[in-house]
């Protein structure tokens, strides 16, 4: 049956295909595990983006095929960062402070133990009690599941709500704004249990994992990370291929037809924005271990924004098109605010890139929305057999679907 | 004969607009019926109640063997218990394909994780096939419903309908827009399906509803002005005056 799968979606194992040689190459050029051309933090540039391109997927899922345009899934994305940080973070204090105490001449307690890690996670906003959500922390597969567990607790109570109301289109879209917002700010506070502005750091070491250097890590994650993804649009393409494809995309161009057709939309919608929600979860936790410190200015809403420019600009309602978006856009962007792009002189004015590249990914978005309707990833449909039906004349009929002038004088 | 719905005493108004007035109808499991009326007589509110997109201030809507009632369902669930619509203006999914749209509508278990982990047979490819054949859009299956024309769009919608396989067809226009040779397959279609179903066609154009020969509603302000067979009510005084004579 996979088999068959393959073959009705050519574009599967040509994206598959590539991802593996990308790997393969990253790999054999890499400082850790290759030739040494790639350094370490570019490679884990390369593992963040990677991850970033799988919740792109998970966008266009809910966005470019059902049409909810969400603009709140990086605060699932930022809560996976933050349940596998707190393992790490935990684990990593824990070591730290075991050997600390060897040293002492009566050897400690539990309890000891424990108010010392406490200590050292939580002095910083003044506290050295363990809140309640860090009673799992200890626990590693504990906190995996909960990688997958709150993103996707929080969308679907969110989703139910949200769904069940019938909110859809704009209001939508503001109501999930105005859940990353408030997300943001409750995990700014320094009693959220999560070091307020601090956030968590020092997430790229591993626990028990010392001996092992930070270019042979990078790689690791950088491979988990193609995993993921490829594992990711593996499931999306599935998801999409089917007649629960065909119901999706029904819903995003004609929500009430599917009702009258007796499926159940808002269950529909409930379904794809929770299975999103934890693939963005999983993302995340993939993600904050390369970058090494997670705080809530990464769930701020404009990230969520972000993430809907990238789909828009590699095509929506495909899931190649959201992970060239993301690729393309974050690699760019991190090229240009990053002061590697030399400055553009005009004589009169200094064009410097670090101010000017937010108003130039602006302005292309805008262009891309207006001109360009199907993205970078469009420029496939010039040479592969995707057409639109192309009709002229205007509508004879009552609506758009009427016959057209063209077609009556055939 | 018991009745497949029964709506008894049904009001509803929109902003204090009595847009249906104390509407009584009733329909039996195999049988045909036109509904007519002038602009605002409550046709399309009327199909709405029914298929639960308005819910009524007051009345009953009753259905099936059981008597249930449809009201406090969902649109979809009433759909699933066998309302099937088909509206006016012709509503496919125009970004995808013919056989796409047939199969999406093809009676079966329509839940997420069941749609899921579907994939298309024999026995269902086969009967999508033979409703092709009956639209004539056999050869089309591979089309995107949006090239389709006015026409043949109309007939996607009511092969849909048909493939839901619903016990009520309530078809609003089902022939506008079509050529006189289309209208008269569109009659055939309908007939046919008003065998083993209850179908209830709205529809302005009066030759097409003689060609249905069947027992004709005539809606007014909200209410049954006339029933009976299409002669009898072109003969009513009242339906002459507030629809025909106009």
């Amino acid at each position: 049956m996979s088999d068959t799968f393959l073959k009705r979606n050519p574009s599967v194992l040509i994206f598959l295909a590539v991802l593996a040689l990308f790997v393969l190459g990253v790999t054999l050029l890499a400082e850790g595990a290759g030739a040494g051309v790639i350094s370490t933090s570019f490679v884990k540039t390369l593992g963040k983006t990677l991850c970033l391109a799988l919740i792109a997927v998970a966008m266009d899922l809910v966005w470019g095929y059902t049409g909810i345009l969400s603009l709140g899934h990086f605060a699932f994305f930022g809560l996976g960062g933050y349940m596998i940080g707190m393992w790490l973070m935990y684990a990593r204090t824990q070591a730290i402070v075991v050997s600390s105490l060897a040293e002492a001449p009566i050897p400690a307690t539990e309890s000891e133990i424990v108010d010392a890690i406490g200590n050292q996670i939580f002095g910083v906003v003044g506290s050295r009690e363990f809140p309640l959500i860090w009673m799992f922390a200890d626990s590693l597969v504990l906190q995996l599941v909960l990688v997958v567990a709150v993103p996707g607790i929080l969308a679907l109570v969110f989703g139910w709500l949200a769904f069940r109301s019938r909110v859809t289109g704009v209001y939508l879209s503001i109501l999930t704004q105005a859940m990353t917002l408030g997300l943001a700010l409750y995990l700014f506070q320094n009693d959220s249990g999560l070091r307020g502005n601090n956030g968590l750091s020092g997430l790229q070491n591993l626990p028990g994992l010392d001996h092992v250097p930070q270019a042979t890590m990078s790689i690791w994650f950088f491979w988990a990370s193609a995993a993921a993804l490829a594992l990711g649009y593996l499931f999306a393409a599935w998801i999409v291929s089917g007649k629960f494809g065909s119901v999706l995309r029904g819903i995003r161009d004609n929500e009430a037809r599917v009702r009258f057709l007796g499926y159940s939309v808002e269950g529909y919608k409930l379904f794809i924005f929770t299975v999103t929600a934890i693939i963005a979860g999983i993302a995340g936790a993939l993600y904050y271990p390369q970058a090494g410190i997670i705080n809530p200015a990464e769930i701020a809403p404009v990230a969520s924004i972000y993430l809907a420019v990238w789909v828009a600009i590699g095509g929506r309602g495909r899931l190649y098109g959201a992970v060239i978006g993301a690729v393309f856009v974050s690699l760019v962007s991190s090229w240009f605010t990053g002061g590697q792009a030399p400055d553009l002189d005009l004589g009169f004015y200094t064009l410097k890139w670090v101010d000017w590249w937010l108003i130039v990914l602006g302005l292309s978005f805008v262009l891309v929305t207006l001109f360009a309707p199907r993205g970078i990833g469009g420029l496939v449909d010039l040479w592969s057999e995707r057409r639109q039906p192309d009709r002229h004349g205007a509508d004879l009929g009552p609506g758009a679907g009427a016959l057209r002038e063209k077609e009556a004088s055939k | 004969m018991s009745m497949l719905l029964e709506v008894s005493g049904v009001s509803v108004s929109f902003d204090g607009f009595k847009a249906i007035n104390n509407l009584s109808f009733a329909i039996g499991p195999a049988e045909m019926r036109a509904i007519i009326g002038p602009n605002g007589a409550g046709k399309t509110t009327f199909m709405d109640i029914v298929t639960g997109k308005t819910k009524p201030d007051e009345g009953r809507v009753t259905w099936g063997e059981r008597n249930v009632s449809l009201l406090g369902m969902s649109e979809a669930r009433i759909a699933r218990e066998g309302v099937g619509r088909k509206f006016q203006k012709p509503t496919v999914f125009e970004d995808q394909t013919v056989l796409e749209n047939l199969l999406m509508a093809l009676r079966s278990n329509r839940s997420p994780f069941a749609v899921m982990f579907y994939r298309s047979n024999r026995a269902d490819l086969d009967r999508v096939e033979e409703l092709a054949g009956e639209i004539g859009l056999l050869d089309s299956l591979g089309r995107k419903s949006g090239e389709l024309s006015h026409g043949q769009k109309q007939w996607l919608e009511i092969g849909m309908l048909l493939a839901q396989e619903p016990r009520l067809l309530l078809v609003d226009e089902p022939a506008a827009g079509m050529t006189p040779a289309e209208r008269e397959h569109t009659t055939a279609i309908l007939v046919e399906a008003a065998k083993t179903r209850a179908v209830v066609v709205v529809e302005h154009d009066m030759e097409f509803v003689r060609r249905l020969d069947c027992r004709v509603t005539v809606l007014h302000e909200g209410a049954v002005l006339a029933e009976g067979s299409l002669d009898h009510v072109t003969t009513n005084s009242q339906v002459i005056d507030v629809y025909l004579g106009r």
